[in-house]
């Protein structure tokens, strides 16, 4: 990588958000992920790279439980988040999600309103008190979604007519709207124009103030760009994990270096 | 004489075909010394293509001659028949058809032998009494034979003579020269392959266009007789008068709107009872039920697709309605002990049993549609802390919707145009009424009874029928256009 101000980047060291440990997905017979530990830092940015195939948007789904709603899936090990073992039978996925929000691959808004896309969240986990309160909270998430000036004269249209890059961001305030504590990106820009990629990243940085946000991604640029924390994937182990520009310049598996320099995925 | 003129043509035809389909083969292996990879096409195209330009022209012309002929015939011995022999109470088409029985019974008193082929022509009613010859042979005639339509016979035998005559003479050589040019033109290079390939297409067009030209066909003879209705009965009455009171001595009241009345309400019991439970199926079945319950449900649910409408209509009659009796009816002996219900035919029984029927129509279109939503929508809503039931409700539900109606609007078209539940289950009453109890009748059930037993085409009693028809099909034609144009829209808003 010859982006130099990865080396520049702070490092903020914070407390751990997530802990995995042992984990182990089972689709049906296929072994998917084995045995990952990982630790996740608060108010971090966290990429996942690795070829296609290796278990890197798996494991984010581990920690959503998203994984709960494919019938052949089966996760061992323990997930902490906050030291609260996500996978206990005590935890009600549904809050748990409410807690660390997701951003998908596609854009996929409702059909619905850019307002009541928005408003969707909050509504279902009773955030606002009266209609004020909700508006004051969709204006607010539409604002760090950073597309409040582009919708603002337009929340009652239909959120589907927004262009691609609009879409997604989109997607993140409605993320954002429920006010998570983790916010998972699958790929979010994969299916974007290079403005739109750029303008996600921005705000994917300033995100990093009060979120702890962890994102799948095969464009390597975009990991050196974005994140302070890099984990490497390969055929379900997790192979690296450090610092951005560590796993960059200096990689200690050879794997890795594979990877990075393009002989591998 | 086992075949006609005609008979023995087509045997001709066919026969020719066959040789030129070996002829053709034959020719196209020795242009190539009988290398067959030297061929454009495979030997058999080459004689396909004999085959098809040696039968098609030639049994094509034949169609179109044999049912232009007995036209053409009829046209020109209409005026040799005097208005005289036209009498009171008659008319011309009556004629024509006394002398069509009397050319054949002339052809089968020649073939009989009690007639020469020249008395055939010669013979006069003034010297001979042609009603009993024919008779003798086997063809009786209601009255005596007046020699104008003795002529009349005489002239039309001559003619398809003629006609059949010239007939085989053009087919034949058409048959000759298509199969002698299809022969004539096979060699090496000759591309057999898409000449057939083209027949092929021709054929298919043929199909699909005949099926489009029998539903012309049907709209417009609805069409003409509803015109021939509209012209013996105010057309003020049948779309706004109040009562239907059909009486086949004359001076009707023939209305649609009570008709109307008592298809929509049944209609709108049935959706009633067949689009919360279809569509609550649907949902079942494609968001919560694990494989092998749908795989076992739907099947199940699709049986009652294929039950005949008429064992729905027993089903009406037999079962439903005295049940409905027995709890709205029989006074103190009742389940209510009310008197609210006297006979098993009513609005309530027509409709529940409807309802059933549609069901497996609502819930699989419903089915086709939740299903069409995409997975990337309900996962944004778990994703956000939704539970599967408000993912239903506020995302799925609402991204299928128009889907739905769509599924909706078919399930009523179906129940509009639905006869033999109601012919069987709603009674024969046509009135205004609210009350479901009572026996009530449809547009459907109507023309069933207009049209069933001794009628007679020409009273508007009986033509009413088209105009009820008529009126249902647009009824109909409108909703399924409509349902189906919502459905397509959809459907492309996620492809």
């Amino acid at each position: 990588m010859n982006d130099m101000r990865i080396l520049e980047r702070d490092v903020d060291t914070n407390a751990i958000k997530i802990a995995a440990r042992g984990v182990q997905v089972y689709y049906g017979d296929n072994h998917a992920i084995k045995d990952v530990d990982v630790d996740i830092q608060d108010k971090t940015v966290t990429a996942f790279i690795g070829p296609s195939g290796c278990g890197k948007s798996t494991f984010l789904r581990c920690l959503n439980r998203m994984n709960d709603t494919i019938d052949i899936c089966r996760v061992e090990g323990d997930i902490h988040i906050d030291g609260e073992d996500i996978y206990d039978k005590r935890v009600d996925p549904v809050q748990l999600r409410a807690k660390v929000g997701m951003v998908f691959q596609k854009p996929n808004p409702f059909p619905k309103s850019i307002y009541d896309n928005v408003a969707y969240g909050p509504r279902i986990h009773g955030l606002a008190k009266n209609k004020a309160e909700l508006d004051d909270i969709v204006e607010r998430a539409l604002r760090r979604g950073a597309i409040w000036d582009e919708v603002k004269d337009r929340l009652h249209a239909p959120g589907t007519g927004l262009s691609g890059g609009q879409q997604q961001r989109l997607c993140i305030a409605r993320a954002i709207a429920t006010e998570p504590e983790v916010l998972l990106m699958d790929e979010p820009c994969s299916a974007l124009d290079p403005i739109a990629t750029a303008q996600v990243e921005e705000l994917i940085d300033e995100l990093r103030q009060n979120y702890s946000v962890v994102i799948v991604t095969h464009s390597m640029q975009q990991a050196a760009r974005v994140s302070q924390k890099t984990a490497f994937f390969h055929l379900g182990n997790l192979v690296e994990y450090g610092e951005t520009g560590t796993i960059f310049t200096n990689p200690e598996d050879s794997r890795t270096e594979s990877y990075i320099t393009g002989r591998i995925g | 004489m086992a075949l006609g003129w005609t008979g023995y043509l087509i045997v001709a035809v066919l026969v020719l075909t066959t040789l030129a389909f070996v002829a053709a083969r034959a020719r196209a292996s020795a242009t190539v010394d009988g290398d067959v990879r030297l061929l454009h096409s495979l030997p058999n195209y080459y004689g396909y293509n004999a085959a098809m330009f040696t039968a098609v022209p030639a049994l094509g012309v034949m169609v179109i001659w044999l049912l232009a002929q007995p036209m053409m015939i009829e046209n020109s011995v209409f005026k040799l028949i005097p208005d005289r022999v036209v009498g009171e109470g008659s008319s011309r088409a009556l004629v024509m058809s006394d002398v069509r029985r009397v050319a054949e019974g002339l052809d089968i008193a020649v073939e009989r032998g009690a007639l020469t082929e020249e008395e055939a022509d010669t013979i006069r009613t003034e010297e001979q009494d042609v009603r009993s010859i024919l008779g003798g042979v086997g063809v009786a005639l209601g009255s005596n034979v007046e020699p104008e339509v003795l002529q009349a016979a005489q002239q039309y035998r001559s003619k398809s003579e003629i006609g059949t005559f010239w007939m085989v003479l053009v087919v034949g050589a058409m048959t000759l020269v298509g199969g002698a040019a299809a022969i004539f033109v096979t060699n090496g290079d000759f591309r057999a392959r898409n000449t057939v390939e083209r027949g092929a297409l021709g054929l298919l067009m043929l199909a699909a266009s005949l099926a489009i030209l029998t539903t012309i066909g049907i709209v417009l003879s609805m069409l003409f007789e509803s015109i021939n209705f509209f012209r013996l009965h105010p057309w003020t009455d049948f779309f706004f008068g109040g009562s239907w009171a059909p009486n086949f001595r004359g001076d009707s009241d023939l209305s649609i709107l009570p008709l109307l009345w008592g298809t929509l309400y049944i209609s709108f019991i049935a959706l009633l009872v067949a689009v919360p439970i279809g569509l609550f199926a649907a949902i079942y079945l494609s968001e919560y039920a694990g494989p092998k319950v749908r795989s076992a449900a739907k099947p199940l649910l699709e049986i009652l697709a294929g039950i005949p409408t008429i064992v729905y209509g027993l089903f009406a009659l037999l079962t439903v309605g005295p049940a409905l009796v027995s709890v709205f009816g029989r006074g103190d002996d009742g389940l209510l002990g009310v008197e609210w219900m006297s006979g098993a035919t009513a609005v309530l029984t027509a409709g529940l049993v409807m309802g059933i029927m549609l069901i497996p129509f609502v819930s699989s279109l419903s089915d086709d549609i939740i299903n069409a939503v995409p997975q990337a929508m309900r996962d944004g809503s778990f994703g956000l802390g939704a539970t599967h039931s408000e993912t239903i409700r506020q995302v799925v539900l609402p991204a299928a919707l128009p889907g739905i109606v769509g599924a909706v609007l078919l399930a009523a078209s179906r129940a509009i145009g639905e006869t033999m539940i109601v012919v069987l289950g709603a009674g024969a009453i046509a009135k205004f009424s609210l009350n479901p109890l009572e026996a009530m009748t449809t547009i459907t059930t109507r023309i069933v009874s207009q049209l069933t037993g001794d009628t007679d085409f020409a009273s508007p009693e009986t033509l009413v029928a088209f105009a009820l028809g008529l009126t249902l099909f647009v009824l109909t034609l409108g909703l399924n256009v409509l349902a189906l144009y919502i459905v397509r829209k959809y459907r492309e808003q996620y492809e």
